[in-house]
């Protein structure tokens, strides 16, 4: 994914993180959106990682990095600890997905969760051409993606209709991190949510 | 190779009298220790490395009489390696009750003038973070940048800032546990009987029959041996090998485990003060610092000023990391900073000994990133 991108992502969770909030970020990697939102918006930060170059990055970078896999959910942590728990470009590589949003409903107050779009046209145009998509969201080949859940934002909105989450807020981006108002689902690469109980 | 090279035991007297927890008085006592690295004109740059069960305040570098004697972290510790001496003042402490050159069971008991033996009280943790304390004041230094140290050693890396949270800036808290199970206070309490029902002990009072409780020592080593080490490394390391290629059908060493476990209970027993073990794991069977709030972790860590770090190995089933998670957990609850590490490592407890690289990288990362 590229940094303009990325900060796309960044600038709209940034944006829903109030003074002294209390961050759950999981998949957090080397911790460089926490270390924004600690730094720019005065929140406190914890991160989830389960890689051991990302942990040991996430260190270096001074964050409350906690190593674990989030296949094995959030035991451990204490029901309502958070005000938000934050999984961004994440929920595709997870098996267990309606265990991981409730996971972090049940440790949160707010879930943002952010995916790539498989629905997103250039996807479609890659799959009419009869090759798996590869796209600025979706950077990997399907041999070695990460990624184990391919879906769209009718199917996760659909999801989440069945677990009974309700969805507070909707931003789309396409991939040159711009904002979609119409088609989302055929004109977004990426989307942001923000769910609540 | 060393890092710091030669070094050199001080040591400190303490004449004011020290307040056990279990209810004694220490009326004076003395503390052996080593420093590597300069105390900076700030005394910021100050790390109190805590030893565990038969650790000392040999950490790191040689001694002069024994260029052998390497000290036993001595891989983390110099310049350039993680605790390093051209930014930090590091303090190893042999702590009170050892066998090392601080007052312990051998030394001379005041009141007799013969050694203490089995009248040397029981010391636990928080008695050592106060003694420990005393010589800080002794330094120079009045907070440290961190304290530090695995298993036993952690525990008092933890404790401290617990017993004096303005005093500690970090702690570095490795292969640890907020408490023993009762299966660890089980192993714990074998290798204390092995020792207690040894002849040679005579009630901890074998230094005036001029001999010592070897085998009772040796066997406590060896089960202790068994749990720092892990099922995985063994049977790598050992296997079902046979010395001789064949079984005799009998009861000598045959296997090469037997072989290893029992050269690293004499070796123990040869130096180690059977009085002193017996301190050692009750010092850690006592080591709950949630008692007195409930059992309440989060509530016991509450009062905790510094930042954290707390690493665990992938294979230590002594103090797995599930014990670790729960301190960590204790603190996220508490909104503390603290990062946790858990490291795949083969050679379970005894791991946080090893100069494993990413272990290594990440106590470095983290060290650097504080400020002096």
């Amino acid at each position: 994914m590229t940094q303009a991108m990325e900060r796309a992502d960044f600038d709209l969770i940034a944006s829903w993180v109030q003074p002294g909030e209390r961050v759950l970020d999981l998949g957090c990697g080397d911790g460089s959106l926490l270390k924004r939102l600690i730094e720019e918006r005065g929140a406190k930060g914890y991160g989830v990682e389960l890689e051991d170059a990302e942990v040991l990055a996430a260190v270096a970078n001074g964050i409350n990095v906690i190593q674990g896999n989030l296949e094995q959910g959030l035991a451990g942590f204490d029901d309502q600890t958070f005000n938000h728990v934050v999984l961004s470009r994440t929920l595709q590589t997870v098996r267990h997905t309606e265990r991981i949003l409730g996971e972090m409903l049940r440790v949160g107050r707010e879930a943002v969760v952010s995916f790539p779009n498989f629905a997103y046209w250039k996807n479609r145009m890659a799959v009419m051409a009869g090759r798996m998509p590869v796209s600025e969201d979706l950077p990997y080949e399907w041999f070695d993606t990460p990624n184990l859940r391919f879906f769209t934002l009718l199917d996760f909105e659909s999801l989440c209709s069945k677990m009974d989450l309700v969805i507070r807020e909707r931003q789309v981006l396409d991939d040159a991190g711009r904002q979609v108002m119409e088609e989302p689902n055929f004109l977004g690469s990426l989307a942001v949510y923000r769910l609540g109980r | 190779m060393s890092g710091v090279g030669l070094v050199a035991a001080q040591r400190a007297q303490f004449s004011q009298p020290l307040q056990l927890k279990g209810g004694g008085v220490l009326p004076a006592f003395d503390l052996v220790y080593e420093t590597y690295g300069t105390l900076n004109a700030a005394k910021s740059n100050a790390i109190l490395v805590c030893h565990a069960l038969s650790g000392h305040h040999h950490v790191a570098g040689h001694t002069a009489d024994n260029l052998a004697n390497l000290g036993w972290w001595d891989n983390i510790v110099g310049p350039g390696r993680p605790l390093d001496t051209d930014r930090f003042f590091i303090v190893g402490v042999n702590n009170l009750g050892g066998c090392h050159g601080s007052t312990g069971p051998a030394s001379p008991n005041p009141a007799t003038g013969k050694p203490w033996g089995a009248d040397f009280p029981v010391v636990t943790v928080e008695d050592w973070v106060d003694s420990h304390a005393r010589l800080a004041d002794h330094l120079g230094i009045d907070a440290w940048a961190a304290t530090m140290g695995g298993s036993l050693g952690g525990m008092q890396a933890l404790q401290w800032t617990l017993s004096y949270p303005e005093r500690v800036r970090h702690a570095l808290v490795i292969a640890a546990t907020p408490k023993l199970s009762a299966e660890n206070i089980a192993f714990n309490d074998v290798a204390r009987q092995a020792i207690l029902t040894d002849p040679d002990f005579h009630g901890g009072h074998f230094y005036e029959h001029g001999v010592r409780p070897l085998r009772g020592l040796r066997l406590a080593r060896m089960l202790g041996h068994i749990t720092y080490l892990s099922d995985d490394q063994m049977a790598e390391k050992f296997g079902r090998r046979l010395r001789t290629g064949a079984g005799s059908y009998g009861f000598d060493v045959e296997f090469e485990i037997e072989s290893y476990l029992r050269y690293q209970g004499d070796k123990f027993a040869g130096i180690f003060d059977a009085n002193t073990y017996l301190r050692m794991t009750k010092a850690l069977d006592y080591f709950d610092p949630a008692l007195d709030y409930d059992g309440d972790l989060a509530r016991a860590l509450a009062r905790a000023r510094a930042k954290f770090l707390v690493v665990a190995f992938s294979t230590d089933w002594r103090f797995s990391p599930e014990r670790s998670r729960e301190i960590v957990h204790a603190m996220v609850h508490n909104g503390q900073d603290v990062a946790y590490a858990e490291i795949n490592s083969a050679h379970g407890h005894d791991s946080f000994l090893m100069d494993e690289p990413h272990y290594h990288a990440v106590v470095d990362a983290y060290l650097k990133r504080i400020k002096l």
